[in-house]
This record gives structure tokens, sequence and C-alpha cells, in this order.
């Protein structure tokens, strides 16, 4: 990424609106933050030759999501991988409403704030998200984030004969916590399965000693 | 904006009153606006006195309570699907009533704003608030507090509280079994045996004339009055006694005693002029009385349906309680509540054996593990569970560890259901470890006796507190046998074992004071699990294997019987067999009255009474200690 180690200039308004949200350190309480927890679907798994489908997310405040306060947007493609259609169903221009990737990008910093964003297998989809900024000759989002298929981990007790699995995936997850798997592999669907499974780890480690959120990030 | 979260939200309130009337344009309206609150086990919605929210709620999973926290009286449970707090949005007044999640819980707050217009329209909705304000017949907890929907009809709501227990609206079974008149006796047999009823109606042009009851069949027909082939006209007891529906509990009590009946129909209008809608039988009314373990363990074993035996565990408790309040010996006690929990476990195994596709392909058996293996589990605990099954050929190994791992994944979810907790350790059956062949596990065993490293210890210890749960003794003897023939080749095991036994931490400080903990949640509590349970837990395994008694699981059991085996110590073991029952009981008092494990006791909340009576189990925990340690020289191995 080279080209883009100098700060680049002219950012536009949004950008900086959103940049500006971070200037001010936040509140050291759970209860206080604001947790946006997402997903994405793609056209496939490479950052450089793949692209993001649809975005959904979900907001958590004070343990409560607003179901007026989704995230849920479809995006326009030039390229199309027909490989992955049929994992999420979602066809190029289907009936749904796309808009262009920049804009998408732009309702997405203006909704996710300086909110802690909380994904599964997050380092994937903030590099779809990262790349698609770049792309745009924006900077990297600037949030915090989680991801809860670590997190997870750390709600089990380590035994000499259970180790924990290296990674879990969502479907375990939900399994695990009683979450219906309905919408499953729709980008809201699983954003909302990956919120209440996150709002479950986050009770279960509360109990445990020496909680903070610190100590969840890594 | 309609979203796939909305969609879900309306798809689930769709099927519950009094959102099941609503047309799809008000459900979505609704939908849209919902706010999804998560609740942890315990957290408070609302308090009495707070403040209107703008939201009443519709509990989508877990549990809520109502309570008076005045009285510490639970006044209502609500389950999924039911609503709350809507009472005081209509009434406009402060909450009156504090909620607490039950269990961890998920709730749909639903805007008053846009459900208030809906309701003043749509008038099936105005009356079924209107009766569910007015009357409660969900639940043996729901005594009569409701009061009315709008404050604007000059009703009474203030003795809304007063507590009146005969009002309680007796549940019959709503679905009939009928028979004809003309119904051979013989066939009315069958049907009663194949739905597992005790009684069935008799119907003649859609009304009741007669009913039978298996008393009928004794008297009349085995005792040679009637054949068999006979028709049912010939036994059944006529006429039958009606009574209308939003009967109470203590009107049917007193119609069965003046009729000397066990059976009450009820009819459209409460005469035999019309259709039936039910029968009420006095296992109903024992089971809405919840004071009678040998009903509850019937009404168990006759469910078909697993939420509806997490419904009947909630008589467990207040069976418990309610025995506790009395001073009931916690040795019986802990009788019957393992027992009905068992009844329960075995009832999960065989609902979740009926939904497999196919009968087990080997003999099997689910083993309760850690408390529960002990008899000791009174609150609702983890599941700690294993499966053995017999030996198979080498061939069909695999396909019959899928098997049974199904099942086992099958079982842990219903237990999951009916409120065992997963074990965070993943000690279950559903762990492809803990769900092996007899002789896969006795491979495992001998590995953890020959190799006793602190793991295979903490194991160990875990495995020799087990008991069957359901299916097969044979292949837990089979176990059992080889756990003790392989100690006995490898006695150093046992000192292992008891040097396991003495890591607990100490209960009280150089003072004597307690020592309570430094850090987390439960800073500044006892631990009570770890500190004064399980050292008398580990120390009565530990000498009870070294005697090779079998079959003794429960701690002060052991104890008893060592006190049998060593007269000269039977004094030591006397006191430490009476130190864990007064253990368990202060534990699940503890449970009972925080809703938690009980394993933490906030010191500052006990009486000086309580901590000396503490205080004195503490003694025998020290000398049992001491005795360990140089009985098994567990110092040499130490060095």
């Amino acid at each position: 990424m080279g080209l883009f180690k100098k700060a680049p200039k002219n950012l536009p308004e949004y950008w900086l609106k959103y940049e500006t949200l971070f200037k001010d350190s936040q509140s050291k309480n759970i209860d206080d933050l604001i947790f946006v927890v997402l997903d994405t679907e793609t056209t496939g798994f490479s950052f450089e030759d793949d692209r993001v489908l649809s975005i959904g997310a979900v907001k958590i405040k004070k343990e409560t999501i607003s179901v007026q306060e989704v995230f849920d947007i479809y995006l326009e493609q030039e390229k199309f991988n027909k490989d992955t259609v049929h994992v999420h169903g979602l066809l190029k221009n289907g009936q749904r409403e796309c808009i262009s990737e920049i804009l998408a990008l732009e309702k997405f910093l203006d909704y996710v704030g300086n909110a802690i964003i909380v994904a599964h297998h997050a380092g994937f989809d903030m590099g779809m998200l990262n790349t698609a900024l770049i792309r745009h000759g924006l900077p990297k989002l600037k949030n915090t984030v989680l991801d809860t298929s670590v997190i997870y981990k750390k709600t089990l007790i380590k035994s000499y004969l259970v180790q924990p699995k290296p990674s879990y995936t969502l479907d375990e997850l939900a399994e695990k916590f009683s979450i219906s798997k309905k919408d499953r592999h729709t980008a809201l669907g699983d954003a909302y399965i990956t919120a209440v499974a996150f709002l479950k780890i986050i009770s279960r480690l509360k109990e445990k000693k020496n909680f903070s959120l610190k100590s969840l990030i890594r | 904006m309609k979203n796939l979260i909305s969609e879900r939200v309306a798809d689930f309130i769709k099927n519950y009153p009094p959102f099941n009337v609503l047309d799809g344009k008000s459900l979505f309206q609704l939908a849209e606006q919902v706010l999804i609150v998560y609740k942890e086990k315990n957290s408070i919605i609302f308090s009495v006195d707070e403040s209107q929210h703008s939201h009443f709620y519709l509990v989508h999973k877990g549990a809520v309570t109502l309570n008076n926290p005045a009285t510490s009286n639970i006044l209502d449970f609500c389950d999924e699907g039911d609503i709350f707090g809507l009472r005081p949005l209509f009434a406009n007044e402060n909450y009156k009533l504090e909620a607490r999640a039950h269990e961890e819980s998920i709730l749909y707050g639903i805007p008053i704003d846009i459900f208030r217009p809906i309701a003043k329209q749509n008038e099936e909705v105005t009356v079924f608030l209107m009766e569910s304000f007015a009357s409660n017949t969900r639940n043996p907890y729901a005594k009569n507090q409701k009061g009315q929907l709008y404050e604007s009809e000059g009703e009474e709501t203030a003795s809304s509280e007063v507590i009146i227990p005969d009002l309680q609206l007796a549940s019959y079974s709503k679905k009939l079994v009928t028979c004809s008149t003309r119904t051979t006796i013989q066939k009315a047999a069958e049907i009663m045996t194949k739905r597992q009823i005790g009684s069935i109606l008799v119907i003649r042009k859609y009304l009741p004339v007669g009913i039978i009851t298996d008393k009928d069949f004794r008297n009349k027909v085995i005792s040679g009055k009637q054949p068999i082939t006979a028709t049912v006209k010939s036994i059944m007891t006529t006429p039958v006694i009606t009574y209308p529906k939003n009967l109470t509990i203590t009107q049917a009590q007193m119609a069965m005693m003046k009729s000397n009946i066990s059976h009450l129909v009820i009819t459209e209008d409460g005469t035999p002029n019309s259709a039936a809608l039910g029968i009420l039988s006095k296992h109903d009314v024992m089971v809405s009385l919840g004071d009678n373990p040998a009903v509850l363990v019937k009404a168990i074993k006759r469910t078909s349906k697993i939420k509806k035996i997490k419904q009947l565990r909630k008589s467990v408790m207040v069976l418990l309680t309610g025995y506790l309040e009395q001073n009931i010996p916690l040795g019986l006690i802990a009788k019957i509540i393992s027992e009905l929990n068992d009844t329960c476990i075995k009832q999960v195994v065989e609902i979740s054996i009926a939904k497999m596709d196919s009968p087990p392909p080997a003999k099997f058996a689910w083993l309760a593990l850690g408390s529960q293996g002990r008899s000791e589990q009174l609150l609702h605990t983890d599941q700690d569970n294993a499966l053995v099954f017999e030996d198979v050929p080498e061939e069909d190994l695999p396909k019959t560890t899928t098997y049974f791992l199904d099942l086992a994944k099958h079982i842990t979810k219903g237990l999951n259901t009916i409120g065992y907790e997963y074990c965070p350790a993943d000690m279950m059956a559903s762990n492809p470890k803990w769900c092996l062949s007899l002789q896969e596990w006795k491979n495992k065993l001998s590995y953890w006796i020959s190799n006793p490293g602190p793991n295979e210890v903490l194991m160990s210890s875990i495995f020799f507190d087990y008991s069957l749960a359901y299916g097969e003794r044979s292949l837990l003897d089979n176990m059992s046998e080889h756990i003790f023939r392989t100690v006995e080749k490898y006695p150093i095991f046992l000192v292992h074992l008891a040097n396991g036994a003495l890591q607990s931490p100490s209960p009280t400080g150089f003072f004597r004071q307690f020592v309570v903990e430094q850090d987390g949640q439960h800073k500044d509590s006892f631990d009570l699990k770890s500190r004064a349970l399980r050292p008398l837990i580990d120390a009565a395994r530990v000498l009870i294997l070294s005697h090779s008694v079998k079959a003794i699981s429960n701690t002060w059991e052991r104890y008893e019987k060592l006190a049998e085996i060593e007269p000269n110590n039977q004094e030591l073991y006397l006191a430490c067999s009476y130190a864990t029952k007064a253990l368990l009981k202060f534990r699940t008092r503890q449970g009972l009255a925080n809703h938690d494990s009980g394993r933490f006791i906030q010191l500052d909340q006990l009486t000086k009474q309580e901590k000396m009576k503490l205080k004195r189990t503490f003694k025998a925990i020290k000398e049992i200690q001491e005795l360990i340690t140089l009985r098994f020289k567990v110092t040499n191995i130490l060095g």
C-alpha cells in the first residue's frame, strides 16, 4: 500500500466528521458504550479481488437493540463471482435496491460513528471494508474492534481434557447459546445472531475476575 | 423501515395474544418499532415505583418474574410469549411490582404509543387485555394480582395485591379423549392405554353422558360383572358432574369431595346439555397445588414435550422451598428432589430417543456426574454427564459412536431447555471425549489412574461420583468394577487423590475469621462451595475408595458408611456427615433466596447464629483433612 502512506489530502466532509468523533476518549463503563455489530456478505475471500455485496449491522446500547436502528445496505456490483451466489442468495441487481460502494461507505461511516465494532471473524469484515475505503482514497476505520470468535473462547474453562478449538464458527456459537439460525447467511441476519451471542458472552465474562473491556481487546 | 429483523420480530409476536388477532399491517407497524432487550439472569427490568417506560414487554426467550419485594412474593411468572408491564401504562401510574429476569432473557419492548391506538381500534385486543388483567390462569404462582385495564372505567385497582390463593383457577386438560356409548369396553381400554390416561369421556350426540375411569374396569369388568365385549354404556358412571370453566381449585376440590368423585367435566355452559371442553381430574388439582412429589413424577412421565418438563421443574422448586421452610431433614429432601430430577432427565432421554430416526443400535447408559451423581443437587446447576455404550464389533464402532453422539446432542440440548446450563468445561456426553464405548472408557480410566497428574486426579474425581441416570446398569457396574481393580494395582493413585482433597483453600484465616474472596464479581463474599463443601466431598471420596466401597456416591452416606467401617473414628465421620448436610442446606437456602447457585455467601447478610453454625462445620473440615494427611502420608510425595 505504498501509495497511501502519505496522509491523503482533500478528505470529504463526511470523513472529517467521522474522524472528529474520535477526539474525545470513550467512557470506561460498558453500559455507556455503543456497539455496532456488523457482518458483510462478499463475492469471495480475497480483499483485493472480491467486493462487498451487502453490509448488515445492529446497534447495541445498554444491552438493547432497536429494530428501527438497524443498518441494511446492498451494493451495486461491477464484478460478479457467481460461485458465492448460492451461499448468500444475493443476485447481482436482484430485487434489492442497491447503492454505489462509495455511498454505502459514507452511510456506514455515519452509522458506525465512534462505536465499538463487533463482528464474528472480524478480521475479514474489517479487511473488506478497509480495502474498499482505501480504494476510494480514504483512510482505514478508526474504531476499536472486538471479535466474537476470539472473546467467546474466554468464556470457556480451560482444562487438560478439553482444549478449546482454535476458532468457533457462528453456527457453533448460535448452537451453544440457543439462538435461532433463521436468516443465516444474510448480512443483517448474521449480524443479529452475532449481536445476541455477543451480549451473552459479555454477561458470562462479567462474572469472571478482572473483567474489563480492555482485557477483550487484543 | 421493514427489514429482516422486524420480520423476525413480527414472525414471533404474531403467535401470541393479543398480537395474534392483528392484521399484517399493524403487526409490521409494531415490529418495526420494537426494542430487543437483553437481560442477564437476576437483573431488574423495572422496580417498584419506577416511572413508566415507553414500552411494555413480551418475553421472547427466557423467563421473567413479577415480584413484590416487600413480601418477597412471586406474583406472576412470565414465560416465552407472555406480556408484562402493560397495566401501569394503561392505568397511567408507576410500576407496582418489580420485574426481574428469572433466567437470561431476551425481551421485546413494544412501544405503547404505537400499541395503544391499535388496541383501542381492535375490539378483540381490548377484550383479551381486559380478561388478562382481570384474571390469570397461567400458573400456580399467579395469585390474584391483576387489576383492570382502563382507569377511566372507575374500577378499584388499589386492592390488586391482596393474595387470595383460593381464587387461583384450576387448569384442566383440554385434550379430550372420548368414545361413544357403543364403543366396546376392550376398545375403550385400548384407547386409554395408548393415550396413557386414567379416564375417558363417553359422548352421545356431542354431549357428555358418562365417564369411565380405571376404577370402573376393576370394579365392573375384571370382577366379572361385564365381559370386555360389552359396550361402555354398561360400566360408565352416569350422569357426569359438570361445571363451567373458570372453576377455582378450591371449588373443584369441594365438588370432588361432595360427590366423592375424581373427575369433573368442564362444559361450555356448565351443564350436561352443552359440549364438553375438558376434564378436570383430582390429578390436575394436585399438580396445580404442586405439593406432592408422586403427582409430579407422574406428570413428568406423562409429558412428551420438553418445554412442559421445564414448567414442572418450577413446581419442584416450590416443593423444595416448602420442605426447607418446614425444616424436613436434608437427607430426605435430597432424596426426593434427586428422584424428581432423575425423572426429568429420564424423560428427556426418552423424548430424545423418540426423536432419533432409529432405536439405539446398542445398549447404553447415561451417567450423571458431579453433584447430580452424588444426589446432592438441589438447585439447578450445570450439567455434567457422560454416555457409555456396550462394546460393538470394531467395524461398527464409528457409526455407533456417531449415533450416540447425535443422541447426546439432543439430550444435552433438552436438558439445557429444562434449565441445566451447559457445562462451561464441556464435560458433557455431547463431547466426543465423553461419549465412548465400554472398552474406550476402561482405557481412559486406566490411564487416569496409572498416570495421576493433577489433571488426571481432577478428571477422575469428577468421574468417581457418578450414578446411572438412564439405561443399562450392567455397563456402569462393569466400569466401577474396573476402577476398583485398577486402583488396587496402583495404590499411589489414592495418595494423589488425597493430595487433591487437601488443595481446597482454607475456610478461616489465622484469627478464625472467614476468608473472603479478594477480587472479581464475588469480592468480599465467602465461597461456600470451594472452601467448605468441596473439602468434605473430596475427603469422603478418597476414603471410601480406599475401602473399596462401591455404589455409594452420596457424600453423607459415604461418611455414615465410613463410621460403620472404622468405629474408632466414628465421631469424626458422623460430624462430617452432619456438616455436609448442614452446609448443603445452607447453600440451598441461600441459592433459593438469591436465585443463584448459592455458592457465594454475603457474610454481612448472615445472623450471628448462622455464622456460628457455619464455623462449627469448619472444625470437622480441619480434622478430616488432618486424618487424610496422616493416613495417606501425603507430605512424603510432595517433597
